[in-house]
């Protein structure tokens, strides 16, 4: 175990041997395609139930389906709903074949004398669409929260992915400040940090994570990290090809802000849209510098300090 | 208008450029938690910056023979460390484990670097202290001939490690992902062991009569400087986030604590004729440091809560093609 600039920001290929880890298994993560989410909060209610989470309450939050709010101390998945105008696609079929009269007309949801099936599902596309996105802690490769733990409670684990023990956490909230992604908070009440652990129980058993286990339609997909960075580049690229240009992904980059997300997403629109930060930073980039500043501050306050002894009386 | 999400990505990719209000967002959420700390928190990081600066009267007033400016500093820089400490393991969530933070040393924490900084500095600050307010029968004693012995020493080892106390909360703040300290970070450390100075040095005019408190108004002065010049910068140079330092709460403790700090530093230039004149400009000194502390810190606060000090300098980035 080499301590360089590395462990601290840029890209790192071993995260678990940088850790202290000499024999470890792959780095593994998650890869959530938000393009085929269904909204359907399994991922949610998994986590709820094999983590043993208290409620955070029955709030009715106006936002579309999304009645969670934001990942917290006891919600460590969190499916975003946004509602938004679409423009048609230039290539839909259906759409050049459908009269203009009828694409105006206001649609009152009556059951129609079609037979079940028998469209595509192309015509009955509006100008509107729905993005859903299960987000998660995205296990950093630079991770602002257990960069800052005072007490060693947040660990890197042999997966590569970052975890609190809760026997260790003395509630101190600096990870909370720490995370660029605002995931991990203090739970009231209890007055620990929590987030998501990727479920390290499982893991250790060679299961995969209650979330990805639930999950109907694969949008989340758990696995080895470069498998999954592989996959995901394929599926960008077939997204492309057919027209959703929009298609891209987040968090999958090692040369960003925080080396590469261990739970990257493949999303339909810009980041803040689902409400994540477009460029995040770990704090510990700037260090060096910060402790350089203090330096210098350090210095001239005890500079001040020994010359106001000297010299001539004023009164 | 441009907080919804009512809009379709090409128009406000338009909007955006327009104006650097506008930006998209989850329906106008925080994008980062709040801290969870409370007003401990800043009260400590006056409490610890006074201690500090006491630490350094206290030994410059040992070494040049002013008693009383020793004993008020010695006692000062205790009762500072004191309150210091009861704020920080206060505002844990499990305060009955303080001591995990003495289970490590991480130098990638600054809360872990403030720890053990605290671990070198309090011992000396205490027996210094304790020196001073031993009844004079036991100072012929022979612990009280010891604890005198050792009281100089104490003192002056504590006045090395006092700068680092002075000057690591600005990083504690600093290394963060909240917009107005993490943005803040050149300037900070500058504006708190400005801050700690004016306090200091505050105390000691309150404390001490005029013809001995004369480097305690010396050095309340040029803390009391550099506050008032480095603060400003926090108001103007920090693009889009100097308006979490300009706005609400934030900018009312901050305008109240440059009156006073401002009225301090000029008491401080006739205080050496009048006592009234030092009191008076010592406890505006004291407040003007504790209202900026509290003022930075809910600047950072408010920071965290609107997510357009989080969107708007990041989107830019992007924008522009820079890497983080
Ligand atoms: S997303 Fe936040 S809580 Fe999760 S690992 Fe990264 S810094 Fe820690
Ligand atoms: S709250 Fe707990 S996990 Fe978070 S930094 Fe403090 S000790 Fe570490």
């Amino acid at each position: 175990m080499t301590v360089s600039r590395e462990s601290f920001f840029g890209p790192l290929d071993d995260v678990s041997g940088d850790a202290g880890y000499t024999e470890h298994p792959q780095r593994v993560g998650f890869f959530t395609d938000t393009s085929v989410c269904i909204g359907c909060k399994a991922c949610e209610v998994a986590c709820k139930e094999w983590n043993l989470l208290p409620d955070d309450g029955f709030d009715l939050l106006g936002m579309s389906f999304d009645n969670t709010g934001e990942l917290s101390a006891n919600s460590w998945r969190h499916v975003a709903f946004i509602e938004q105008p679409a423009p048609a696609r230039e290539s839909s079929p259906a759409r050049e074949a459908a009269p203009a009269r009828e694409a105006d007309a206001v649609d009152l949801g009556l059951p129609s004398f079609d037979l079940p099936g028998a469209g595509t599902g192309e015509e009955t596309r509006t100008d509107f669409r729905w993005l859903m996105s299960s987000d998660v802690c995205k296990h950093c490769t630079h991770a602002g929260c257990l960069d800052v733990c005072p007490t060693g409670a947040l660990f890197r684990t042999e997966f590569g992915t970052v975890v609190v023990q809760e026997d260790i956490c003395n509630g101190c909230g600096y990870c909370v400040s720490g995370c660029p992604y605002g995931v991990i908070d203090r739970r009231e009440g209890d007055g620990r940090a929590w987030k998501c652990t990727m479920c390290y129980d499982r893991l250790g058993d060679g299961l995969e994570p209650a979330c990805a286990k639930a999950c109907p339609t694969d949008s989340i997909q758990f696995g080895p990290l470069d498998e999954l960075r592989e996959r995901a580049r394929q599926r960008v690229e077939t997204l492309h090809e057919r027209g959703i240009t929009e298609a891209r992904l987040y968090g999958e980059d090692p040369n960003d802000g925080v080396g590469g997300d261990g739970a990257f997403f493949l999303l339909l629109d810009e980041p803040e849209v689902y409400g994540l930060p477009p460029d995040p930073v770990v704090p510990t980039r700037d260090a060096g510098s910060m402790w350089s500043r203090a330096g210098v501050a350090a210095a001239a306050f005890a500079a001040a300090a020994v010359s106001v002894f000297f010299g001539r009386s004023r009164r | 208008m441009s907080r919804s999400l009512g809009r379709m990505s090409a128009d406000a990719a338009h909007q955006r450029t327009a104006s650097e209000e506008e930006f998209r967002s989850y329906y106008g959420r925080r994008v980062l938690k709040e801290p969870v700390w409370e007003w401990f928190v800043p009260a400590y990081l006056f409490a610890g910056g006074l201690s500090a600066a006491c630490a350094e009267l206290a030994a410059g007033a040992d070494l040049t023979r002013r008693p009383r400016l020793r004993k008020a500093a010695r006692l000062g820089a205790f009762g500072g460390l004191g309150t210091s400490m009861y704020f920080l393991i206060a505002d844990l969530g499990r305060p009955e484990r303080f001591h995990h933070m003495l289970r490590v040393a991480k130098p990638s924490s600054p809360m872990s670097v403030g720890t053990w900084i605290l671990v070198a500095y309090g011992p000396g600050v205490g027996v210094a202290a304790v020196a001073e307010l031993l009844p004079s029968r036991l100072r012929r004693s022979r612990a009280g001939t010891l604890l005198g012995a050792l009281a100089r020493p104490a003192g002056l080892a504590s006045a090395a490690v006092a700068p680092g106390v002075a000057s690591y909360t600005a990083v504690l703040l600093s290394h963060t992902a909240v917009p107005a300290w993490n943005e803040a970070r050149d300037r900070l450390p500058f504006v708190f062991t400005g801050s700690a100075a004016a306090a200091g040095g505050g105390f000691g005019m309150v404390c001490v009569p005029v013809d001995e408190a004369e480097p305690a108004r010396r050095l309340a002065a040029v803390g009391a400087v550099t506050e008032l010049v480095t603060s400003r910068q926090l108001d103007e140079r920090l693009g889009v986030v100097s308006e979490a330092y300009r706005t609400g709460t934030a900018h009312r403790l901050r305008r109240w604590s440059e009156y006073l700090t401002a009225g301090g530093a000029l008491g401080s230039l006739v205080a050496g004729r009048s006592r009234a004149a030092a009191v008076v400009s010592g406890l505006a000194l004291l407040a003007g440091s504790a209202l900026q502390r509290f003022g930075i810190f809910e600047a950072g606060v408010e920071s965290t809560k609107d997510p357009k000090y989080v969107v708007v300098p990041q989107r830019r980035r992007v924008d522009r093609g820079e890497q983080a």
